[in-house]
């Protein structure tokens, strides 16, 4: 079954050329652009998104810098910056307007342009119908349409930076009625892209719903499921179910910016000192209430497939079973129904009751229980294991610690009483991006090393992985760490001068509190380390584009010699993926098969 | 290359993908109005005593409207059930029915909007309310159709007892106001007050899921009926998606008529 790669490239244009004879191939557009292949689409999306990730990453580089040293002009781009911003980045100095445009955009793209666009629409595209035995997704041309809606909106996000008056500026969660008060059209444009980019998701989490249901191959019962496929299968009812309220409110507040109405406008709303003139009669508290209801739900749209790719490559290349598969894969489900009654866990400091806080910090400490236990599966899974320590098991590994951190530090955060001193400070941001930076996206690129051969057919160079690897592990905790010892000492999150005008040392005589120096000071520390970091993805970037054609030929189908079904098909699959439709007869991770001949029986073998 | 389960249903399942799809679709739906029915119920709990008008619009309308979509619900049934007979005029008959009942549904409510857009409250310098539809408005002078409301109790109060829903009804008569005297005017359109805001925006988004159900059973129904020769069984597939959305869309009045109108 173990056909080589230059046999299946010789099969494939021999035999599917005949296939497809009636099967227009079109053009270059038609390939890659407008295509409804499940695999291009995937490409898409992962590339987009990965564009995405690094815009992201330099906006809150330039944020840095005016973080660590505020009032000064940025160096080398400072110049081109005060061209395109003119008086928002006036002679290369960034303008707190800027700031807060920077600060809202690099939430809105890193959140719905590039994380969930990657874990969800590029893997699950990718993997999933492969993984599940399925010749496509159900519904191909939808796929494209929700890439399409996906590009538009992002394309509205860019734009927005350069109209009159600029893009957002309310932060990534656009409270009202402050997203309503601010001058300028970067608001609408904000809530026209994300109309598009929910547009996107929903098309397709209908789609992955629907092919994992109807779209299984003969003998792939539920419970033969790789886990990843179970992640992305709740990962889809959560994009399903939780984005239609956003979706809602975004059009409310799309109303109360154009219309002129007052959905989150109380009654006597002054702004800029004048009473606004509205009707007023709305209520803050409800945008909350909708974008949380949609918020808390979207941390595990992030860090589910995550979680999925992460369990993959450890039964890989532990080369075991998972242990615990079926409590995984109810714990995954718990977590799916719970994260929908957690959301107000991030209004504790609203005022909306100390009844209603109890209630969400009592689900809020439920839900840490699902997620305990499959941390605890996979980590039990390592027992024992024979690990073979490559560049995408290395980014799996890590992640287990990374995810762990950012999960109990959000514990003080999900009880009331000590969230009133945490809220809003930087130890929310270190909190979160330990889930998702070295959480996700650590687990993000172990996916990124472990498929990239069944994609171009060449493996990552396993020397430049590695050395991103350690660097980004290194810088990753450098850049976050510190952001716990600051926001406990009370540095609020969302300055743009890092804190410098609450610092002890200009606090009037008598006051009490303020930041120390050393506190201020590791404002600059985390600044070079984030740069560090960014200076740690230059060998990813250089190893991403450099293996299409120069990486390590891969000399079977199934390099990493595992049993899913991704791996039982040409590489890279064609067009309908399987050549004859797989039988399944066994479940995902039969490694180290007492009896067997190989340590490892795919799920399409007897044995 | 084929994709399974696009016409005959998957076994263990016993949906093919397209119906499957469109559950899926309609379950979001339900969160996208569940969200927006959710904040109805915050602002009108959140308003102000008297703020909240109740039988400001026409209940008599909405029922004819109500018993339309029903009606087009109730045909796009029979419609369906007469292709599963093999009897496409008589399909043809009924769709042509819903899709006329849709006309009708958009029409009656594009007339109740025109009546809110024209409908208009002025307030003025000495502090009078006046309540009525425009009949002329230039430079100086503003002529409303209605009259002065007591807004001692709120003014969506006021208009509520004054226009006929409660013991004080009032005659309508010709207002004049000069321009000069106007501290504040305005329609009842969406900017009017929350009320306004979250009626417009449901019954928009439901108009809008109306007129789109509506294109796409039209599309099937005409341009699109080739199918019915080449490949029946998928045809009348999609006569019944198509269906299942006609309902939801039907279902969302049906709450949407009761929570507006009578409550």
């Amino acid at each position: 079954m173990q056909t080589t790669s230059a046999h299946s490239h010789a099969h494939g244009s021999d035999e599917h050329h005949e296939n497809h004879a009636h099967h227009d191939e079109g053009g270059f557009l038609k390939k890659y652009v407008f295509s409804t292949d499940h695999k291009v689409i995937g490409v898409q999306y992962g590339i987009t998104a990965l564009v995405f990730l690094l815009l992201g990453f330099i906006l809150m580089m330039l944020m840095r810098f005016q973080i660590a040293y505020p009032g000064q002009p940025i160096p080398i781009i400072g110049g081109l910056m005060a061209h395109f911003f003119g008086p928002l980045a006036d002679k290369g100095i960034m303008s707190p307007t800027l700031y807060n445009m920077f600060g809202a955009m690099h939430g809105t793209i890193m959140v719905f342009l590039a994380i969930v666009p990657l874990a969800f629409g590029a893997f699950g595209n990718l993997v999933v119908p492969l993984q599940i035995g399925a010749p496509d997704m159900a519904f191909p041309r939808i796929n494209m349409v929700s890439y399409q809606c996906f590009a538009a909106g992002g394309i509205v996000m860019l734009v927005s930076f350069f109209i009159p008056g600029g893009t957002a500026q309310s932060g990534w969660t656009s409270y009202s009625p402050l997203a309503t008060s601010v001058e300028g059209h970067g608001q609408t444009f904000w809530l026209t892209g994300m109309v598009l980019l929910i547009t996107s998701s929903l098309l397709g989490a209908v789609n992955f719903i629907a092919t994992i249901i109807q779209l299984r191959a003969p003998g792939m019962t539920w419970m033969r499921l790789p886990f990843f496929v179970w992640a992305q299968f709740v990962t889809g009812f959560l994009l399903l179910l939780a984005f239609p309220p956003l979706e809602a409110a975004g059009l409310m507040q799309l109303a109360d910016n154009v219309l002129g109405t007052s959905f989150f406008l109380p009654t006597g709303l002054a702004v800029g000192g004048r009473l606004a003139d509205i009707s007023g009669g709305g209520s803050p508290l409800l945008w909350q209430h909708l974008f949380w209801f949609l918020g808390h739900p979207e941390v595990y749209v992030l860090i589910l497939p995550a979680i999925g790719i992460v369990s993959e490559v450890v039964a890989n290349n532990t080369r075991k079973p998972l242990w615990g598969y079926k409590s995984m894969v109810y714990a995954t489900l718990a977590i799916g129904f719970i994260s929908f009654i957690v959301w107000a866990h991030h209004m504790y400091l609203t005022g909306m009751g100390t009844k209603i806080s109890t209630f969400f910090q009592t689900t809020t400490m439920i839900i840490s229980i699902p997620s305990v236990i499959i941390l605890t599966c996979i980590f039990i899974s390592l027992w024992g294991g024979a690990i073979r320590f490559n560049t995408p098991m290395l980014f799996a590994l890590a992640f287990l610690p990374m995810f762990g951190l950012g999960g109990l530090t959000g514990l003080p955060l999900g009880f009331n009483y000590s969230d009133i001193h945490l809220h809003d400070t930087y130890y929310v941001i270190a909190h979160f991006h330990y889930v998702v930076a070295p959480g996700t996206i650590f687990g993000l690129f172990a996916g990124i090393y472990y498929w990239y051969p069944k994609v171009a057919g060449r493996m990552m160079n396993e020397t430049l992985g590695k050395v991103h690897f350690w660097l980004s592990l290194i810088f990753m905790n450098l850049v976050f760490f510190p952001m716990f010892i600051q926001g406990m000492s009370g540095m609020l999150r969302r300055m743009s001068d890092g804190g410098a005008m609450y610092s002890t040392a200009k606090a009037a005589a008598g006051s009490i509190g303020g930041l120390s120096d050393r506190m201020i000071e590791l404002n600059a520390f985390v600044s070079h380390a984030a740069w560090g970091l960014a200076l740690a993805q230059i060998p990813f970037i250089i190893n991403f584009f450099w293996s299409i054609s120069h990486g390590k030929k891969v000399t079977s189908d199934n390099p990493w010699d595992a049993t899913t079904l991704e791996w039982q098909t040409p590489t890279p699959p064609p067009h309908g993926n399987f050549l004859k439709t797989p039988e399944v007869v066994r479940g995902p991770y039969d490694y180290s098969l007492p009896g067997a001949s190989k340590d490892f029986v795919p799920q399409n073998q007897n044995s | 290359m084929d994709i399974p389960y696009t016409v005959q249903p998957r076994r263990d399942t016993g949906l093919y993908n397209a119906k499957l799809g469109i559950w899926l679709f309609l379950a979001s739906e339900v969160m996208l109005f569940g969200a927006l029915f959710s904040s109805y119920i915050m602002l009108r709990v959140g308003a102000d005593i008297g703020e909240w008008p109740q039988r400001l619009l026409n209940v008599p309308i909405g029922t004819v409207n109500t018993l339309v979509l029903i009606t087009s619900s109730v045909t796009v049934v029979l419609g369906w059930a007469a292709l599963k007979q093999n009897n496409f005029a008589r399909y043809r008959l009924y769709q042509t029915i819903t899709i006329l009942c849709a006309f009708g549904f958009v029409g009656i409510k594009s007339y109740e909007y025109y009546d809110k857009f024209t409908h208009y409250q002025v307030i003025t310098n000495d502090g009078k309310v006046f309540d009525g539809h425009l009949i002329k408005r230039d430079k100086e002078l503003v002529v409303l159709s209605g009259f002065e409301i007591d807004a001692s109790k709120g003014k969506a109060h006021g208009v509520m007892e004054a226009s006929g829903h409660g013991p004080n009804h009032k005659p309508h008569k010709e207002i004049e106001i000069k321009t000069s005297d106007i501290k504040k005017i305005g329609n009842y359109g969406p900017a009017h007050n929350t009320y306004t805001a979250i009626y417009f925006t449901l019954t928009g988004l439901h108009g809008l899921h109306v007129i789109g159900g509506a294109l796409v059973i039209g599309y099937i129904l005409w341009p699109g009926a080739g199918m019915w020769k080449t490949d029946p069984e998928r045809y009348t597939n999609r006569v019944e998606v198509s269906g299942l959305f006609w309902h939801f869309v039907d279902l969302v009045w049906i709450f949407l008529f009761p929570v507006l109108y009578l409550l």
